[in-house]
Parts: structure tokens; sequence; C-alpha cells
């Protein structure tokens, strides 16, 4: 069911190079029910930016009715975003999209999951999920540069966490398909969140051979 | 007593404020809504103009859609169909390049039982094969007009584009062609340049600018308009709020839609049906209707 709330800012921190985390509260969390899904925020209540900012949710959590927002401040309404102080209220449509099939995934089986840049944060709740009903997962992360590096202490709590820069100033230097294939664990299924360039080469090299493949 | 319920030709309505769109069954009951106006409807199926196709600007956005809708048969055989489950009448939006392409979807679409009314898009900013130009030129918008009046089962509305030198000249000609009612306005031209390429935003180039930023040119018109016409206006063109619907009625419309305002309030038509009847209060107004062209009258 999607709501419309106006949501408490409970903390808002910068984590890497005009990356930001951002947690609210609020009766809204009570539908986010799947992992990958996201809300479409107001950046303020006046008529500029117009339009409603979609940010990916990051994790949630349902005892303390909060879930926690990772985003880039690079445009007008991010930017007046992550100016929102502890305690402000912020208007809130959602949860939207479909989420990842966290079922295709059973105990004991080992998965990746894949992500690039922003498309990293929806992962670490489907992590958590993953790992709390007994599945193995591996995390491959891929960064432009060492400064736009964030969570990987969180996702190596959860497993291996590989992460994989473009320019090599941290981490495996290349890109997350580089990672994969040097490899020696076998896995089954993929989740994958970033750049649509990464998502195709994931698909072209394992769309076809896989159990599953979920990209978005 | 209802004090928001509307007559207009063909159209009997609860309230006088218009909907759009079938995604937004899941946000409240689309029954609440007067009348839905659906998005264009052509001959055969359109994708649409190439990406991006929509940038936002200062209280508005540019989109350059290009009409992509799934063809007169799809949307015959299944959108009207499933908005039958709403008691609610639906305004059918048509659009073609040529006149036999209006007339093929008027006469089929107007015989669906719950489109009420037509919606005659002769102002599209964004189809190069000449749907500006019906909307341009008076002697073309008369003509297009009395050739799908002579086809359609119900009452047609002539939707008006700002982008024209004397948009009077334009109401008079659809009038003069026996067009039931006006709708207006359409978007104003636009274009957003890329600080980085200096190069257009959209892929189209230009595209039709809507929402807030648009509102004053729009009840200008609707106020000039109305005092040349005797056929009713529905008013749209950045309405936002109940104070936005009564400014429109003041112009000169007898009715009002709200478009872009559902993309950043997928719950804005809800929220005006129900906010309205206490701003009527606020003025001593004891029914919508009062209002109509009284900045004029």
């Amino acid at each position: 069911m999607i709501k419309n709330e106006c949501m408490t800012v409970k903390s808002q921190k910068q984590i890497a190079a005009a990356i930001f985390e951002l947690t609210l509260s609020g009766e809204l969390v009570s539908a986010m029910d799947q992992p990958g899904q996201f809300v479409h925020l107001k950046a303020n209540d006046q008529l500029d930016p117009l339009l409603r900012r979609p940010i990916s949710i990051c994790s949630i959590n349902q005892d303390r009715k909060e879930f926690t927002m990772i985003y880039r401040a690079d445009g007008k309404g991010t930017k007046q975003l992550s100016k929102k102080k502890v305690h402000e209220t912020i208007d809130v449509l959602g949860p939207l999209g479909n989420g990842f099939p966290v079922e295709e995934a059973s105990f004991g089986e080992t998965v990746l999951l894949v992500g690039g840049g922003i498309g990293v944060p929806p992962l670490y709740e489907l992590s958590k999920r993953l790992k709390s009903s007994g599945v193995n997962v591996i995390h491959i992360l891929g960064f432009q540069t060492k400064q736009a590096v964030f969570y990987e202490a969180e996702f190596a709590g959860l497993g291996e966490t590989y992460i994989a820069t473009a320019d090599g100033s941290y981490g495996i230097h290349g890109y997350v398909t580089d990672v994969i294939t040097s490899l020696e664990n076998s896995f089954t299924t993929i989740y994958s969140c970033g750049p649509t360039m990464m998502l195709r080469a994931i698909e072209k090299e394992y769309g076809a051979d896989k159990k599953s493949l979920s990209i978005t | 007593m209802n004090r928001l319920s509307v007559e207009l030709p063909g159209l009997s309505l609860k309230t006088g404020c218009f909907g759009f769109g079938r995604e937004y069954s899941q946000f409240y009951e689309l029954s609440k809504l007067g009348a839905i106006m659906i998005k264009a409807t052509t001959p055969e199926p359109r994708f649409g103009n190439p990406t991006p196709r929509v940038a936002e600007t200062a209280a508005g956005m540019l989109n350059a859609i290009g009409l992509q809708n799934p063809g007169l048969k799809k949307v015959i055989s299944e959108e009207l169909p499933w908005l039958t489950q709403y008691d609610v009448p639906v305004i059918a939006n048509i659009a073609g390049s040529k006149i036999e392409d209006y007339t093929a979807v008027a006469a089929q679409i107007s015989q669906a039982p719950n489109v009420r009314a037509l919606e005659l898009n002769i102002s599209c900013p964004n189809v190069k094969e000449g749907g500006l130009a019906f909307g341009t030129i008076p002697e073309v918008a008369k003509e297009v007009t009395k050739a799908v009046k002579a086809v359609s089962k119900v009452p047609v509305y002539v939707k008006l584009s700002p982008n024209v030198t004397d948009i009077v000249e334009m109401a008079k000609a659809v009038e003069a062609g026996g067009a039931d009612g006006l709708t207006m306005i359409n978007t104003l031209l636009g274009m957003r340049l890329d600080l980085r390429t200096a190069k257009p935003v959209l892929a189209n180039r230009s595209g039709g600018l809507s929402g807030p930023a648009i509102k004053p040119v729009a009840i200008r018109m609707i106020h000039e308009v109305s005092q040349h016409v005797s056929i009713p206006i529905i008013g749209m063109g950045g309405i936002n709020s109940c104070e936005d619907v009564i400014e429109f009625l003041y112009a000169g419309a007898s009715a009002v839609a709200i478009g872009t305002a559902n993309f950043s309030d997928p719950f804005i038509c809800s929220k005006v049906i129900d906010e309205l009847p206490e701003l009527l209060d606020e003025l001593g107004i004891d029914h919508l209707s009062e209002c109509i062209g009284r900045s004029w009258r």
C-alpha cells in the first residue's frame, strides 16, 4: 500500500564525497516489506523543484519505525535534501517499485550481490534479509574512486566483501565484472543494482547460465 | 446539495474537477472525480519521442512525450473497458497527423459506453507531422472540428494551443466549426539547454511547458476567450490547489482539469475536491457555478 506522510528526520550525515545517509521515522515504514523498493521525496514545500526525488531504501527498522536512505547530493533537489536537519520533516510517498525476489535464494546457497555507485544502497537491506534466512552472501561493490566508497564495514559485517574502484585508488583496480571473473567461489544467483552499462555487462556474461539474475 | 456539480455538453459532473490516468486508482477511489481525461489516442500505436523527454524547470516541467499511446484498437479493447469499473465519465483525447486520423479515431472511440465527450487534440507541440498546424491556422482548426463533429456520437471539445498570436480567433474558428466546448490551455513551447554540452536537454530539442509556471498565461487566455465565445471552457494549466480552481472559474472556465500536479502529489484531485467546500464557505459562495466568469461579469 502506497502512503504519503510527512516523516521526521532522525539523522543525516555525510558518509563519502557528496554521499549522504538520511534516516527518517514515521508510520509509513510499516508498509515497507521488501528490499529494493524506493520512495519519492519532496525536497521542500515550495514549487521549485516541482517534482519528487526517487531515492532507494537502504535499510528498514520496523521496531523503531525508521528507514535509512543513502543518496548523492548533486542536483538542486538532493542538495536541498542534504541540508535537512534532525527534527525537520520531509514529505515522503512510498514505498514504490518492485523489490528484489528474496525467495530466489534458499538456505545454504551462495549468492552474489553486485552494486555500482549509488546502486549499492538497496543491496544492504537485501543482504540483511538473505543473511537472516541462512543464505551465504558475497558483496562486490564498485565505485569511481576512494572518496566515493561507503558502507564497506556494514557489508563486511554480513559477508565477504570486495571493493573495486575504477581509478584503482582503493581496493581492486577495475570494474565489478573483473572481480566476479576472478572469484573462486561458486554461486547460484546474482542480485545487482547500478549503472546501466554495469548491468548490461553482467547480463551478457551471466544472464544465460546462472539459476537466477535479478537486476535493477 | 452538491456544491461542486457541473452540467456541460455530454457531461453531468459530480464535481467540476477532472483527474488523469490509470495508475492513480491505487491512491484513491477514481469515482470521486468528475471525469477522467485520458491521454491522446491515435489510429496506430505510437512509441513517442526518444528520451530524455521530460525536463524540470522552475515551478514547471517540459515534456516531449510525442503522443505515446497503444493505438485505437487497444484503447477500445483494454483501456476503456478497464475504466468502466469506476462510475466516472471519460473524456477521450484524440490526435492524429491528418484529418482522416481524427475522424477514424472519433468515429470509433465515441461509441465506447463510458466515453461521454471527445477532446480534440489540435495543439500538441511535440509531433512534427501537422499536429500543431491544426491548432495554429484558424481555417484548418475549423475544418478538422467540423469533420470530427460529423462522425462523433458524443460532444466534441477542442483543446486550444497557447502558441498562437490570437487565441480568440482560434476559439471563434472552432466554435464556428461546431465545437461543443473548449479545453485550454495546452502546454507552452519551451526549451532547456545542458550546461556542459550546450545542447538541448530534451532529445526532441523543444517541449511543452506545464505546471504552476504557466498558470497566469492560462488565466489571461481563458479570461479573454470566455468573453468572446458562448461555448463552455474546461480550464487547465498549472492548477495546484483549491485557490487555483476558483481563479480559473473566475477567469471564465466552467470546470477544471489537473495534469502536472498529479506527478508531485498523486492525491491532489482528491484533496482539491475535499477542500473546495471550505474555501467556498470562506468566500461566501454557495455553489461553484457562481464563480464562472466573475472576473468580467
